[in-house]
This record gives C-alpha cells, sequence and structure tokens, in this order.
C-alpha cells in the first residue's frame, strides 16, 4: 500500500554463479600436464645396478599424488579467486571516485623511511640478540654465522646495486671481482705476509683494476649481449683458477690464510692473544662476532658511498645513464667513462667482500664462484627493487636466510620417511622462488625511487616510469 | 637567394654533407649555413632527411663525406664530423633535442636540469672525490646548478612542478622541459627536432616566444626542424628546404615560400609541368 | 692429416648437436627478445626423458631393432619436452611479457636452476649410462696405423640435423606459421592488431625450440652414452654463444655457429689442452660479442635516435 522505498542504486546484481564445471575442466587440465610433465622422469627412477646398467623403478605412487596435489591446489586457487570476485562485485568500493585520493604512504614507501634504521637497529645488536636467544655466546655460533653470511650478500649485492640498480648495466659475471678480490687477498697475505689492512684495500684496488680492463671493451654492448659477456668473463675466470695451479693452487685453492687479528692481537688463548689482554676468559667466539662486526662495517661503508655518491653528479649521471643514454650522450656526458666508473665501484666493493670471505674462511677454491653465485646476487639486486638499498638488504635475507633456515627441516622427517634430506630440495625450492617472486613483484619489493634532490617536497617516483636500462 | 648578413658569420658551416646507408643515399652533397643569432629552419617532406643531418651534425651519425664546422664567437672552430659523439656537447657546445621526447622519465624536473649541468657538477666535485669528502665547493657549486635550472623553470612555467617526475608531465611541459635541459648546456647552437609536433596553436605560439627569446636573450643560435609551417614561417630567420636528401632551397621564409620548386615538393605539380620541374630542380 | 681429419669429424658432430640446441636460443630471442636461460636444462632434461624412454621401449616392450626404437625414443622425447618447454612458457615468461626486461631473465635462471635440481632429485645425482649401442663405423682410410673412421652415430646425426635444418627453413620461410613468426619478430603489436595470434605464436616457437633439443638431447644421448644433471649449463651457454656467432634471430646462421663451436672445440682438445677447451668456447663467446654483435650471418642494427 505504501509507495515502495525509494529506490537505492541499483539492486546489488545477482551473485554470479560460480562456474564449477570450468573451474573442474581447468583443474584438471593442469593435473594432466602435470601428468604429461612427469612422465618419465618422475615417474621412473634411474639406478645404477651392480652390473653397471640401469634399473627402472616405477614411482606411480609419487606421479598420482604430485597430479593430484596439483588439481586441488588449482582448484583451490580458481575458487578463492572466484569468491573474491564475487564478493568484490557486491560490495562497492568505499573508496568512490569522487573522493580525495588516499595519500597515506603505502607498505613500500613506509618501509622506505623506517627500514633502513630498523635494519641498521637490529644488525647492530644481532650478536647479543643471539646470544640471549639461544642461551649463551658460544650457543649462538651458528646464528652469528649466518649473520655473517647475510651480511656478506648483503655487501655483495650493494656493490651490484651501483652497477646494475643504478647505472642500469647488466652484469652476469659479478662473481669474477669477488673471486678477484678473494684470491688477491690470499696470494698477498700467504706470499708476502702482509696485513689484513694492507691487504684489504689492495685486493679491492685490484678487483676495479680488473673490472676496468674487463669493462673497457664490452660496456658499449646493448644489454642482453653484456650479460652474456660477463657471465663469460665469469666462467673464464673461475676455469682459468681451475687449471692453472701453479697460481691458484687449481681445484685445491689456496688454504692457511692468516686468521684475522683485533688489530694485531690475535685471538688465542696465549698471553698475547685479544681475550688476555683484555682480561677476559678465551672463547673461539671472540674472533667470530668480530668478524661478524667487520662485515657489518665493510657492508655499511659500501651503502654509505653508494648513498653519496648518488647525490653527486656522478650517481645522478649513473641513473640518467640508465635512463636514457642517448640523451645522456646529447648533454655531452662522457657515457663510456661513467658506465667504466660503476662498474669499477662495483668490482671494488666486490673485491673488499671477497677479501672478507678469504679472511673469513681461510681458505679460497674455485668452486665458491661458479655462476649461481653471481645468480643469487643478481636476484637479490633485482628482487630488491633497483637501486632501493633496504630492498636489497631485505632481499638478501630472505634469498640467503631462508634456505638456511630450510636446512633445519628435519622435524619433516616423520612425514617425508628416514631417507628425506632438506638439503636436495633447497636449491629446487630456490629457483622455484626466483621465478615466483619475479611474477609476483616483477619490478622488485621497493619498486619506487626517491629522488637525489629536491627543490620543496621529496616525492616518491613509481616504479612505472623508472627505466630499467639497456646496458 | 638573397643573405642575411648574419650569414657572413655562420654559427654552423655545413659544406657537402653525404650520407649513405649502404646502398641509400638519405643525404646528398648538402651545403648550407647556419647565421650566428638566427632561427634557421630546416624543412621538407617526410623522408627528406632532415633528422639524418641533425643526427650528423649533432655527433649521433659518422657522415660518409663532407665537413660541418661549428665556431665560436671566439674564433674557436671545431669539425663536428671528427668529434666523439658527447664532445659535440661538451666542447662544441651544440645541444639538441629529440624527435620523440627523451627525457629522463624516472627522475624529477629539477633532476633532469641538473644531469644537464652534469660537466660542471663534476669538475666542481673534483672528479666526485672531493664531493665524497665533503669539500664545500661542490655544494657551492651545486646550488648554483639548481638556480640556474630553477630560472629555467620559471622562464617555462614549470617552477611548481619541480619535484615531479619528468613522466608525469604532460606533452606539451615535456617539450618545453627537453628544450630547457638542452639550454641548462649553455649552448651556442640549440638543435631541435620539431619542436612544435603535437602542440596545439596556443603551445605553439608560447613555443615562438620561448625560441624567440633564446635567440635574442641566450645569445644562442637556433636550428629547428619543422612540419609546422605557421612556426617556421613566423620566426625563422632563414630557411632551408630538403627534398629527398638534396637541397632545393635557401632563403628567408618569404623566399622559400614563392619557390616553385619548394611548392612542387611539398604539393606536387600538374602532370605537364612535371618534366619542367625537374629540370628546374635538377633531378 | 689422419688426427685431422678425424677431428673434422667428430667436431662436426659436436657441432651439429650445438646447432640443434642453438635453433632454439635464436628463435625465441628473435621472437621475445629474451635470453632462455632454461634452455640448456631443458636439452639435459629431453636426454633423460629419452634415456627412460629407451630403457621402457627395449625392456618392458621388448623391442629388439635400435633404429626403431631410435626412432621411436625421438618422437616421445619430442613430444614430452615440448610439453615442458610450453609449460615453462605459460608458467615462468607470459606473466613477465612487459617492458621490464630483467624479470623474466632472473625467471629464466629461476627456472633453469629449479630443473638441474629436479632432475638431481628426482633421479639422483649419479651420472646415466646407456648401454653401448650402434658401434658400427665405417673406416674411411688409414694412415700410418691411424684409422680415420666414420661411425654411424655420426651420420644419423649429421644428417638428422641437415634434414631438421631443411624442414625448418622451410617451415620459417614458406608456411602461414613461419610468416606469423617473422611477423611477430619484427613488431608484435602490429602482428597482433592484422590478427595474427602472438600467443599462440610464441607458444609455438617455445614448443618448437624444446623439440629440437630434445632431439639435440636424444642424439647426444646416442653418441657419448651417459648423461647426469649437470649437463645442461655449459651446452646451454656454448650453443648460446653459437648461435649469436652465426647471427642472432638466423636459423642457418645457429647452426653455422654451432658446427664452428663444435670444430673449435674438438680442434682445442686435440691440439692444445683439454681443460681449457671450454675457455676457449667462453672466449669466442666474448671475442665475437665485441667485435662482430650481429654474428656472421645477421643484420646489424642501426641505432634509431
Amino acid at each position: 500500500m505504501s509507495a515502495p522505498a525509494p529506490a537505492l542504486a541499483a539492486a546489488p546484481a545477482a551473485r554470479p554463479a560460480l562456474d564449477l564445471q570450468a573451474i573442474l575442466k581447468d583443474a584438471l587440465l593442469f593435473a594432466l600436464v602435470t601428468f604429461g610433465l612427469c612422465v618419465p622422469v618422475v615417474a621412473y627412477r634411474t639406478d645404477l645396478s651392480s652390473t653397471s646398467a640401469l634399473d627402472l623403478t616405477p614411482r606411480w605412487g609419487l606421479v598420482a599424488i604430485l597430479c593430484g596435489l596439483v588439481f586441488l591446489a588449482r582448484l583451490a586457487q580458481r575458487l578463492i579467486l572466484a569468491s573474491r570476485d564475487a564478493r568484490r562485485a557486491l560490495t562497492p568500493s568505499p573508496r568512490q571516485a569522487t573522493e580525495a585520493v588516499d595519500a597515506t604512504p603505502n607498505a613500500a614507501q613506509s618501509v622506505s623511511r623506517f627500514g633502513l634504521p630498523l635494519f641498521l637497529g637490529v644488525a647492530l645488536t644481532f650478536p647479543l640478540l643471539a646470544a640471549l636467544g639461544t642461551g649463551g655466546l658460544s650457543e649462538s655460533r651458528y646464528w652469528i654465522d649466518l649473520g655473517i653470511l647475510i651480511l656478506t650478500y648483503v655487501m655483495l649485492g650493494w656493490g651490484l646495486n651501483i652497477v646494475v640498480g643504478l647505472a642500469g648495466l647488466l652484469d652476469l659475471g659479478y662473481v669474477a671481482f669477488y673471486a678477484v678480490g678473494a684470491y688477491s687477498y690470499a696470494l698477498l697475505s700467504t706470499t708476502f705476509g702482509l696485513s689484513f689492512w694492507i691487504c684489504l684495500p689492495l685486493a679491492g684496488l685490484f678487483a676495479a683494476l680488473w673490472g676496468m680492463i674487463l669493462g673497457f671493451p664490452v660496456l658499449r654492448l646493448r644489454g642482453d649481449y653484456l650479460a652474456i659477456v660477463t657471465l663469460a668473463f665469469g666462467e673464464i675466470i673461475r676455469l682459468v683458477l681451475i687449471n692453472w695451479s701453479d697460481f691458484s693452487g687449481g681445484a685445491a685453492g689456496i688454504s692457511s690464510i692468516p686468521r684475522i687479528t683485533f688489530f694485531g692481537l690475535p685471538f688465542t688463548a696465549d698471553e698475547d692473544g685479544f681475550a688476555a689482554s683484555l682480561g677476559i676468559p678465551f672463547s673461539p667466539m671472540h674472533r667470530v662476532v668480530f668478524l661478524y662486526y667487520l662485515i657489518l662495517v665493510l657492508a655499511l661503508i659500501t651503502n654509505l658511498v653508494t648513498l653519496r655518491l648518488r647525490r653527486l653528479p656522478i650517481g645522478r649521471a649513473w641513473e640518467a645513464l640508465r635512463e636514457d643514454e642517448i640523451a645522456c650522450r646529447s648533454l655531452g656526458i662522457n657515457t663510456t667513462n661513467t658506465k667504466l666508473t660503476a662498474f669499477a665501484l662495483g668490482a671494488m666493493f666486490g673485491g673488499f667482500a671477497g677479501s672478507f670471505f678469504a679472511v673469513r674462511q681461510s681458505f679460497v677454491s674455485p668452486e665458491s664462484f661458479n655462476f649461481l653465485e653471481s645468480a643469487i646476487i643478481l636476484a637479490i639486486v633485482v628482487l630488491g627493487g633497483m637501486g632501493s638499498q633496504i630492498g636489497v638488504a631485505i632481499a638478501a635475507v630472505a634469498m640467503v636466510g631462508g634456505p638456511e633456515l630450510l636446512r633445519n627441516l628435519d622435524f619433516l622427517k616423520p612425514v617425508f620417511g628416514e631417507h628425506f634430506d632438506p638439503n636436495e630440495y633447497r636449491l629446487l625450492l630456490f629457483g622455484l622462488a626466483m621465478v615466483v617472486m619475479m611474477i609476483w613483484r616483477p619490478r622488485g619489493l621497493i619498486s619506487e625511487r626517491s629522488p637525489s634532490v629536491v627543490l620543496k617536497e621529496r616525492k616518491a617516483i613509481s616504479g612505472s616510469l623508472v627505466k630499467e636500462g639497456h646496458g | 637567394m638573397s643573405a642575411s648578413p648574419r650569414l657572413a658569420d655562420p654559427v654552423l658551416s655545413v659544406d657537402h654533407l653525404t650520407m649513405r646507408f649502404g646502398g641509400l643515399v638519405a643525404v646528398n652533397d648538402l651545403s648550407f649555413r647556419v647565421g650566428r643569432g638566427d632561427i634557421t629552419g630546416l624543412i621538407g617532406p617526410n623522408g627528406a632527411g632532415k633528422t639524418t643531418v641533425f643526427n650528423c651534425i649533432t655527433g649521433f651519425y659518422k657522415p660518409t663525406e663532407g665537413m660541418m664546422t661549428l665556431r665560436h664567437r671566439d674564433g674557436a672552430e671545431y669539425l663536428l664530423e671528427r668529434l666523439p659523439g658527447f664532445q659535440v656537447n661538451r666542447r662544441a657546445r651544440v645541444a639538441r633535442t629529440f624527435q620523440n621526447i627523451r627525457l629522463f622519465t624516472g627522475m624529477t624536473v629539477l633532476e633532469n636540469l641538473l644531469v644537464a649541468q652534469h660537466n660542471p657538477l663534476m669538475l666542481a666535485s673534483g672528479y666526485t672525490l672531493a664531493g665524497l669528502v665533503g669539500l664545500p665547493g661542490f655544494r657551492r657549486a651545486q646550488g648554483a646548478a639548481v638556480e640556474k635550472a630553477v630560472a629555467w623553470l620559471t622562464r617555462i612555467n614549470l617552477l611548481h612542478r619541480a619535484d615531479d617526475p619528468a613522466g608525469d608531465l604532460p606533452y606539451g611541459d615535456q617539450r618545453r622541459l627537453e628544450i630547457a635541459r638542452a639550454m641548462c648546456t649553455d649552448p651556442v647552437l640549440l638543435c631541435l627536432d620539431e619542436p612544435a609536433a603535437g602542440l596545439n596553436p596556443r603551445e605553439s605560439a608560447q613555443l615562438n616566444d620561448l625560441l624567440r627569446s633564446i635567440r635574442d636573450d641566450d645569445d644562442t643560435s637556433v636550428l629547428l626542424i619543422e612540419h609546422d609551417m605557421s612556426v617556421v614561417m613566423e620566426i625563422s630567420d632563414h630557411v632551408v628546404v630538403l627534398d629527398y636528401g638534396t637541397k632545393i632551397a635557401d632563403g628567408t621564409p618569404a623566399e622559400v615560400q614563392s619557390d616553385q620548386s619548394v611548392i612542387a615538393a611539398y604539393l606536387g605539380v600538374e602532370d605537364e609541368e612535371v618534366e619542367a620541374v625537374e629540370a628546374e630542380v635538377g633531378v | 692429416m689422419e688426427v685431422f681429419a678425424q677431428q673434422l669429424i667428430n667436431g662436426l658432430t659436436l657441432g651439429s648437436i650445438y646447432g640443434l640446441i642453438a635453433i632454439g636460443y635464436t628463435m625465441v630471442f628473435g621472437i621475445i627478445g629474451m635470453i632462455n636461460f632454461a634452455h640448456g636444462d631443458v636439452f639435459m632434461l629431453s636426454a633423460f626423458i629419452a634415456l627412460i624412454a629407451f630403457l621402457i621401449l627395449t625392456s618392458f616392450l621388448g623391442i629388439a631393432s635400435v633404429v626403431v626404437a631410435l626412432i621411436l625414443v625421438m618422437i616421445i622425447a619430442m613430444a614430452l619436452t615440448a610439453l615442458w618447454g610450453w609449460s615453462i612458457e605459460r608458467i615462468a615468461y607470459r606473466p613477465l611479457r612487459g617492458s621490464f626486461r630483467l624479470a623474466p631473465l632472473i625467471s629464466a635462471i629461476g627456472v633453469s636452476i629449479f630443473l638441474s635440481n629436479f632432475v638431481q632429485v628426482v633421479q639422483g645425482a649419479r651420472n646415466k649410462p646407456t648401454p653401448p649401442m650402434m658401434r658400427e663405423v665405417i673406416v674411411l682410410f688409414e694412415r700410418n696405423g691411424y684409422a680415420v673412421a666414420l661411425s654411424y652415430r655420426q651420420i644419423v646425426i649429421m644428417v638428422t640435423t641437415a634434414v631438421l635444418l631443411a624442414g625448418f627453413w622451410y617451415l620459417v620461410q614458406h608456411t602461414p606459421l613461419g610468416r606469423a613468426q617473422r611477423a611477430c619478430e619484427q613488431d608484435r603489436k602490429m602482428a597482433a592488431l592484422l590478427g595474427i595470434d602472438v600467443d599462440r605464436t610464441i607458444s609455438l616457437t617455445f614448443v618448437l625450440g624444446a623439440a629440437l633439443a630434445a632431439v639435440a638431447g636424444t642424439l647426444y644421448l646416442l653418441y657419448y652414452g651417459v648423461v647426469s644433471f649437470s649437463d645442461g649449463f655449459v651446452p646451454g651457454v656454448k650453443a648460446f654463444t653459437a648461435a649469436v656467432l652465426g647471427g642472432i634471430g638466423s636459423l642457418p646462421g645457429a647452426v653455422l655457429g654451432g658446427l664452428i663451436i663444435g670444430l673449435v672445440e674438438t680442434f682445442w682438445s686435440a691440439y692444445f689442452s683439454i681443460e681449457y677447451k671450454d675457455v676457449a668456447a667462453f672466449s669466442i663467446l666474448a671475442i665475437v660479442l665485441i667485435f662482430m654483435p650481429s654474428g656472421i650471418l645477421g643484420r646489424p642494427e642501426v641505432e634509431k635516435v
């Protein structure tokens, strides 16, 4: 009898029916493809029998499980997405187009601002935190070692960031400079007996020199080709190190590199040792903690120099080079020298990191300097978001810390059986993670660029405007 | 062909410039002068080779034959075909803009203008070493560079967008920014590749004013490629016309506008007249 | 002289295998401008697939004739490897096909790491030998007690490569698929506007590349008789060297480059030192890229300013 309520905005559309049949067919297709991919490498395992022939062990059960998992996973994904879309269609967004755009900083911007101080804070107090967490200094050795490993990769990432992130030069052979630094240090300290504080800068200079020699002929190549040439150089150096035994010790490497001292005080239990001089009981952990702070300082120097350089004309020229090399030339910038500087500087920091590696291990061998290392460091830089210092740090923690933690998955043994060795799966998952991370965030974690000079107001520049460089 | 008095002291002399790409002759025996303090227009139908000439002058192509001489007011001469690419800007002080705008889109407007002042700033930073240590000389130089950038931004009306990414600017603003960036290198000759492309009439008029003020106030000669006749004929002191890589006319705007071969090149001729025009043009 | 002739034959054989892999690299690079880092590991995977298929055919199904088994194995390997190639493209490359070039490269490296470790996990880390087959040789001539021999296997490899190259050349030049592929290489957007299904063409390119890698994998297995999960990286880089040497984007260039690399590697091992043979290949790569980036049969690129 009463008039109908004033018509609101059009009544919400009827809930779109979940096209279950299509979703099921899609999931089945995925399972079918998985089946095809599994046959025959998963379905049959080859093993050397006692007669040196190959035996085939069928594992159709495993294939069935894999296909089933893929089927369920895809089904779940489609169902979740479909229901999310249905929900979104029903509820209009609280942010109508006529409202002011939300200017609160998003997650990435917040991280940029607070991340670096936070990271610094944690890094500085980490040995203390580890000792507290594990109940003692000696017990925390594993964690402090892990911290040293992560910080080494952070430093390598920051070094490569100058080349790839700032200057946009695609370097797939960064491990070569790491190796040059390590071997230079090893040879200098074992042959000439020079101290760490002399060998380190020398090794870095060697690496920088090598960077210039390598860089000079190749830096005019465009992107992909530069990548492959640097990869080739990296491999050549590794192969030469393996085979030129007289010089490099061959596959056995160089060992008995003198250990680090506390500015002259050795970390031994002797009278003139570090512990005795301070009047505290000796612990092998002293050396480890010193190494930790050493790499932290080296990494921080890399960071500070990079941040400083970014504000100087050379840093701005690197970024302009990445944006548009032709425009740079038209503005009178010597692009060859600019690229060489980036390359040499990145090489130098790689060399410093290599020296640290040598003194930490007391031993260097070619196997530590293979292409996989270059790939990991590059992945750290790209995942971090080109040019972003904190992004690279986060990426290093994730990509180096993550697989390390996988080593401790022994608790899964009851599930998968006694033969389960998580180590085998580390690299497998690592490769998978690289793919997934690129698909998820192709521009890296922190994809925004912060300007190096500001007139009135510092505004972050969206990643979609920033070019990634063509070499 | 009456010569403007400023042609007697040309800032750029192009002599017998030829550019061949394999079998294709893009520029054929081209000679012309750019008068000091002139705005010179380089026009011609599409494919006439204008951008190729630009690329030769600004060091992006090495010409197959020919000479290009740039003369500063103090008599210093630079053979552009011998200079490595970036030296054309750095020593000869020839600046350019591009047909497809080449701004540093991921950098702010201000940063774009500072990159243009790279060379003096590098010197002031002691090739980075002094700057790294924090010596005051660099800070002063950077301040001066920012001042210069601000002056240009005010002149092109973009001061309010100094901290915005260059990629966010509307098209017309980007074109003006590119010109300002080129001017920040203090050039003696400014080469503009289709600066009015895509501009509406109001923006074209603003561009004309800007170019005139550059000619008058900054003591910079301008060489521009343009298709927009209203811009070219309005502000050029001198016009050179190309067709199929060859010069077909050279003179004041009025002379060029009434030149038969120019009209033929742009508009075509009646079939009966083809032979006559071809003979005249020398094809 | 005899050593030279023998090394020549060996080198051409090795080079044919590299050439087949190189075609895959050059086709993918030509059409989407991406270095398919995982291609070498796809090759390695195909060798494993061929191995297992061969074992199943001979022991379970009791196929006695080596030739028949070989042909069947090759077909099966091609089909399954093509499926892998298709899946990799769909999962790891297609979502990243925007303008940001580094992301697909990292993704490809990730796929490469995944594949080699996947095979290591599911098949174990040891080398896998095959039973010896097709051991017959034709002795070409003998001198100074050194017999220069051409083995049946070598004939098979070289003939197969020649036939496939001819077939692919015809495919690319004279069929609608080939035209679509060449159009996509030149200008993807325009090709799409003209109605070419760009996604399908790209998928097909990956599939064909993978199938060719499978042929190479089968032949590799036949020739060397042993395969291991780490056999993907170095042959992959060498094949890429071959593609660049011959001129990236050129099909005959890829095979030509492969032959040259195979010959250089074989002669270097014979006359200089075998430890540094890989260094020779990598050095060629560097030299070619520095001095002759467009390769032998490629077209030099003029930069548009």
